[in-house]
């Protein structure tokens, strides 16, 4: 392959509520067994991109426990590896990144140190699967200068205002580019995910630098944009960005769709994570489970309908669970009714309790109750 | 120079006949069990848990499964710079070139890997028990003791006694004689097959016994090390160990793991049991989907009815099937309006579409009574069962079979198909 990979990953997003007190958007746990920067590290080690750099900083210690080994995407290679870089103190500097172009500009070495031409820049909260080397081809095929992966937004899908909407002419080149409009009918959005020339992205990270802008879109791709040839390429397939609180939920859901399952689960290009050496699911008597997605370690005593339960859930007896989804480690005593939530990880739910999301807006559940473990 | 204080040998190149067609293209410690795991994974798991990182395995029989199961020992942790998991497959040698005559004779022909590491205790373990054990205590034990070999023995009922290779131990743990399969035990403490060796012990014994043919550990080598230094010890072991080296007690091992609070606890947080999984995605419920009492392995989506059951990684049960006490390895499919009574489906079975397996009252098996002597059904990996037909109780099938393999549409109880030749 001819490109290394950045995934940026470090950056808060207010949308998601209190579930970004535990950890950076990148670290959400998606589909019962992944984690949302499975995705990007997936699609890159499935391009074959041998070298990915994972950008971290805001809330980071789950994501890195995630990352403590890249042998799970296939990256432990003695040719490229997978490299977490966080801000450091150096002579020079002693700023956080203060947007996803300081973010590159303050690891810059590592861009130079590497000899690959082209350099794929993703964002970790994204849910995707793709084949890099087709952008690439086309990145090349268009001699652009920079490509920017877009999707059209299908109707109720996502909110285009807090995604950059671009628009380009009949031979792909971007003819607008605006970030986070105020109003618009344009669905038609950036992923955040970029090809550039590896010289081409030190030249402008440089000079970004050197007038104080820091942040990749606004002050390179939109500030370029008549001046560079920016073209955009439509990534196929499903991509949704699990940003707030109720994208993450649908997206989520979207797993208990058989045709989503089977795009990213089945076949040869296949999604990686961490793997945790839970045992298998167990069903006691009492246990009914429909139409939802069930992850290894969990035991379930009672109901569970339209859900998505992640590792080593503990469901009590005469439980209900509905259009919900409990993150990793949760323990939920007798007779407890959940209903359109999402129940934080490691949390311990009372018996006899009642949470529900009302009026089709989604609850988030975080309980730290004292768990009296046998 | 490299020391390590206690190293493993693992013997896993035994075919395991007693498990019938399970076995016909695999090695028994690579059978599947429990929904994710392979039997073998026991004994692995025992050993980075009780911080024996040193394992050579030697593998013999049809071993191709073994070692892509293996690998460099990822799973659990035995990929390390000194040591780690090592595969010992018999080898050719300029003089006399032998496959593994018995337990002993493969240790003998890996003298060389024991002495690269130096040891002091050799524990010798094998591949076909389904239990959690802490060989750190079992070598304070031998240590304590000053043993020149520990065997470690579990009591058993009284009446099973005869089935087993019983040791006779005074209140020390001194171990005074052997029994082999007694019609009337004077002992019902079991040998487990885990002995511990002091290392120049089992080494002078096994240079003694070079030209034994088909040397073995409980027959040659344990009786030898006894008569010459009477220096053996008996440990003790109260928890849980089954055998799973026939049908029957295979499927009651897995069994055993649906009960509410299974005496084999997988659950546990330590001493958690590792296995190579290439499977991470979660299991899928359909709208019509029935559990009660199964445990159910990653990936599998189930569309119909599972109870008393042990479901592999990746298996799909169609809408309106039925498997009920059963165990199914990964990747089987079973056929949408099939039932499943009793059935030992193995890895990568399709199973067509409205079948009945399971059906009728039980009869002896035609082909191997010994083997086949439980109502079970039991169809080896791979192989294929097309729509409509029914089969009968304590039945084996191997092979892509067609409709015209059944007469009436039926394999009667007792009866048994094998396509050889084909995989």
């Amino acid at each position: 392959m001819r490109a290394i990979g950045i995934v940026l990953a470090g950056g808060n997003s207010s949308r998601m509520g209190i579930l970004a007190n535990k950890r950076a958007v990148a670290a959400m746990p998606i589909a019962g067994s992944y984690r949302s920067i499975d995705f990007a590290l997936s699609n890159m080690s499935n391009s074959h991109v041998q070298k990915v750099a994972v950008c971290t900083q805001f809330n980071a210690r789950s994501l890195n426990q995630h990352l403590n080994s890249s042998k799970w995407w296939d990256f432990g290679r003695k040719q490229g590896g997978l490299f977490v870089l966080t801000p450091t103190m150096t002579t020079e500097n002693n700023s956080w990144y203060r947007g996803t172009a300081d973010a590159m500009y303050q690891n810059i070495d590592f861009l130079r140190e590497s000899h690959e031409p082209y350099v794929i820049i993703t964002s970790g909260d994204c849910v995707y699967k793709t084949d890099f080397n087709k952008m690439l081809e086309y990145h090349i095929n268009q001699k652009a200068d920079i490509t920017v992966g877009y999707t059209k937004l299908a109707a109720g899908q996502d909110d285009p205002t807090r995604f950059g909407v671009m628009q380009m002419d009949t031979d792909g080149r971007v003819l607008s580019f605006e970030e986070k409009p105020v109003v618009t009918d344009n669905m038609t959005v950036s992923t955040g995910i970029y090809i550039i020339r590896r010289r081409l992205l030190i030249g402008l990270l440089e000079k970004a630098n050197a007038e104080q802008r820091y942040d990749f879109v606004k002050d390179i791709l939109v500030r370029y944009r008549e001046t560079k040839k920016i073209y955009g390429y439509e990534m196929p397939g499903y991509w949704n960005n699990i940003a707030t609180v109720d994208s993450y939920y649908r997206t989520n859901m979207d797993f208990l769709k058989k045709d989503v399952r089977d795009y990213f689960f089945g076949g040869y290009a296949s999604i990686y994570s961490k793997v945790e050496d839970q045992p298998p699911a167990k069903f006691n008597p009492g246990a009914s489970v429909r139409n939802s997605l069930v992850a290894s370690g969990c035991i379930i005593n009672g109901k569970v309908e339209n859900s998505v339960l992640f590792r080593k859930v503990y469901v009590g007896n005469n439980c209900v669970i509905r259009n919900s989804i409990i993150l990793n480690d949760v323990y939920i005593g007798d007779n407890t009714t959940i209903e359109n939530c999402i129940v934080e990880s490691r949390g311990t739910i009372r018996a006899n309790e009642t949470y529900r999301g009302e009026d089709g807006k989604v609850r988030i559940v975080v309980e730290e109750n004292e768990r009296y473990i046998i | 120079m490299i020391k390590k204080e206690m190293i493993a040998m693992l013997l896993a190149g035994g075919q395991g006949s007693r498990l019938g067609v399970l076995t016909s293209n695999v090695a028994k410690p690579a059978v599947a069990f429990g929904g994710k795991y392979r039997i073998i994974d026991f004994p692995l798991s025992n050993c980075i848990n009780s911080g024996v990182d040193t394992v050579g395995v030697l593998t013999q029989y049809r071993h191709l499964r073994l070692n892509s199961h293996i690998g460099i020992g990822i799973p659990w942790d035995l990929d390390r710079n000194h040591g780690g998991v090592t595969l010992l497959p018999p080898y050719e040698k300029s003089e006399s070139s032998d496959w593994y005559t018995g337990t002993a004779n493969a240790i003998y022909q890996n003298m060389e890997y024991i002495e690269k590491y130096n040891p002091e205790y050799v524990l010798i373990l094998g591949g076909d028990h389904i239990y959690k054990m802490d060989y750190e205590v079992m070598l304070d034990y031998h240590k304590a003791k000053g043993a020149d070999v520990t065997i470690a023995c579990m009591p058993v009922p009284w009446a099973e006694a005869s089935r087993f290779g019983v040791v006779i131990a005074d209140d020390n743990g001194n171990i005074k004689d052997f029994e082999e399969k007694p019609p009337k035990p004077s002992s019902n403490l079991a040998s487990m097959g885990i002995y511990i060796f002091n290392w120049p012990i089992l080494r002078e014994a096994l240079i003694a016994l070079k030209n034994q043919p088909g040397c073995d550990f409980g027959m040659h080598v344990i009786p030898y090390v006894h008569n010459n230094t009477h220096n053996c010890y008996a440990y003790e072991f109260n928890g849980y160990w089954k055998d799973v080296g026939t049908l029957g007690s295979y499927w009651q091992a897995n069994m055993e793991l649906i009960d509410i609070i299974p005496e084999f606890n997988l659950y546990e947080e330590f001493w958690k049991i590792y296995t190579n999984n290439d499977m991470i995605k979660p299991q899928y419920f359909g709208e019509k989907a029935v559990v009660d009492r199964c445990i159910i392995g990653e990936g599998a989506e189930i569309y119909g009815e599972v109870k008393n059951s042990v479901i592999g990684a990746g298996v799909i049960i169609e809408e309106g099937a039925v498997v009920r006490d059963s165990i199914v390895m990964q990747g089987a499919v079973i056929g949408a309006g099939t039932t499943v009574d009793k059935g030992i489906i193995a890895e990568s079975v399709q199973v067509g579409r409205d079948c009945r397996l399971g059906v009728g009252e039980f009869a002896p098996n035609v082909y191997n009574p010994k083997v086949y002597a439980f109502d079970l059904v039991t169809i080896a990996e791979n192989s294929v069962i097309p729509d409509h037909v029914q089969i009968g109780k304590n039945t084996a099938i191997v092979g892509k079979t067609v409709p015209e393999d059944y007469p009436d549409g039926l394999l009667a109880s007792g009866q048994v198909i094998i396509k050889a030749g084909e995989i």
